[in-house]
């Protein structure tokens, strides 16, 4: 649902497992809107397998035609970087300003640049 | 009782005939929606993201006891969702048209992914689904006591949509802004389909209000059963005196609950008095009567005794829901089971012929 940290909340302590339900894994759901935009996490699911996940997906996330596409991953095999991590992870972008278009001088009176 | 909230007293609206049926998409659901991510300045700091009216979300640091609130809050939220089916699922076989039926059935298929959101929304705080149908199985964490009340007729499937749902819509727009972030988010998908569930059971009743004399007092007998019990969703009083030794004060601090369950109560008759005048009902409240001071409806005392008593497991179906969702999970075993070993099969045969 949101952006950076999936609704697993990949911090959370593993659950012990006793039953079926805590033995079927988390799968994240992405929906396509309609064609041209990009998948989008809308949330999770507990299913079996990826067949099952699919199917629950659309009827979970997809009642009102919301998508035309939909994408299942396990939240198992997803690797996210750590927020904590954060400010070291994405510095080395922050002082290249030159990679934006605004960093160069150009005069004015010149068009399409 | 589920998920509650706050407005300041000063923005506190007063009534407004031109607001519309719909109230799950008002001012306050935009609002949740054009939230305003100011994280990059706050920092990950608890209480400076609260205090900055900024969502908490899952992989921040957060106080225990704030966690546990949120659980117990959700966990009873969901439950809420899913015994919620039962009411008018009763009533999906003998659904007077084919039209009602269809209605119904997506109607209860809604209250079932409501909960599977709001599930979802608990995982994130380190706790497994199963456990939480565990706690509800075992009578530990509670649902909604409205839900301990029978649905005898017709008429009740559309009280049930027009007071029960209006009731809960007024205490889930405010929770679009809950300060955790997953149940923020779920709550927006929530309402985004709840006004279908309130308007159609509006309709139920404007049909009924327009049929024969038995149908119109079949309805006012849905209402008289149903008008009390909705009042009392939003929870005991907790303001002024009551408000002292509640857990609203806490939850307020938090940004979990927005406003005290006294002001959505006002909120939810102010704006339900005209709709019942509109459908030619009576609500069964002697008291009722418009204040033009305080620009509000004056209503009668909820019975108090009698919700505890409910709560606490003396309703007319408490024992029939938790039985009913009792059987149904464990005569769904076999089927959990089977698609488990589907899987597993699925999976070491996939193996094989990588192999």
């Amino acid at each position: 649902m949101s952006g950076d940290t999936t609704t697993t909340g990949a911090g959370a302590p593993a659950a012990s497992p006793d039953t079926p339900e805590r033995s079927w894994p988390l799968w994240e759901v992405f929906v396509r809107g309609k064609r041209g935009l990009s998948h989008v996490h809308v949330g999770s699911l507990h299913a079996p397998d990826a067949e099952m996940a699919l199917r629950n997906g659309r009827d979970l996330y997809t009642r009102r035609q919301e998508g035309v596409s939909i994408w299942v991953v396990r939240a198992d095999d997803i690797t996210a970087s750590s927020p904590d991590e954060k400010d070291s992870f994405f510095d080395p972008a922050a002082d290249k300003i030159y990679r934006h278009p605004t960093f160069y001088d150009v005069p004015e009176d010149v068009e399409y640049l | 009782m589920y998920g509650n909230d706050v407005i300041d007293p000063d923005e506190r609206p007063s009534v407004d005939p031109t607001v519309p049926l719909n109230a799950a998409e008002t001012e306050a659901y935009d609002t949740a929606l054009a939230h305003d991510d100011q994280r990059e300045q706050v920092g990950s700091d608890f209480d400076a993201l609260i205090a900055a009216d900024q969502r908490i979300e899952p992989r921040d640091a957060m106080p225990d006891t704030y966690r546990e609130t949120l659980i117990r809050q959700i966990a009873q939220h969901a439950h809420s969702e899913i015994i919620g089916m039962q009411p008018e699922g009763n009533w999906i076989t003998r659904a007077p048209s084919l039209r009602r039926k269809a209605i119904l059935i997506a109607k209860v298929q809604d209250e079932a992914g409501h909960g599977l959101y709001l599930y979802s929304a608990a995982e994130t705080l380190g706790i497994d689904r199963a456990e939480l149908l565990d706690r509800l199985h075992s009578g530990k964490q509670k649902y909604s006591s409205i839900f301990n009340y029978p649905t005898l007729t017709w008429a009740d499937c559309g009280a049930i949509g027009w007071l029960v749902d209006g009731a809960a819509i007024m205490n889930q727009v405010p929770l679009c802004r809950c300060s955790y972030g997953p149940y923020a988010r779920a709550m927006i998908r929530v309402c985004k389909e709840e006004s279908f569930h309130q308007r159609q059971g509006f309709e139920i009743l404007w049909n009924l209000m327009h049929g024969t004399e038995s149908q119109r007092a079949m309805a006012q007998d849905a209402a008289n059963r149903w008008w009390w019990p909705a009042l009392a969703m939003f929870g005991p009083p907790d303001t002024g005196e009551a408000a002292k030794g509640g857990h609203t004060e806490q939850s307020m601090a938090w940004g979990i609950k927005r406003f005290s369950n006294d002001d959505l109560r006002q909120k939810f008759v102010d704006m339900t008095v005209p709709q019942a005048q509109k459908l030619g009902l009576t609500l069964p409240d002697p008291d009722l009567r418009w204040n033009d001071e305080r620009g509000h409806w004056d209503f009668g005392e909820v019975d108090w005794d009698e919700f505890w008593r409910v709560l606490r497991g003396d309703g007319p179906c408490n024992a029939e829901r938790i039985e009913h969702r009792r059987r149904a999970h464990e005569d769904g075993a076999w089927v959990r089971e089977a698609a488990t070993a589907y899987a597993a099969k699925q999976a070491s045969k996939h193996k094989e012929s990588a192999a």
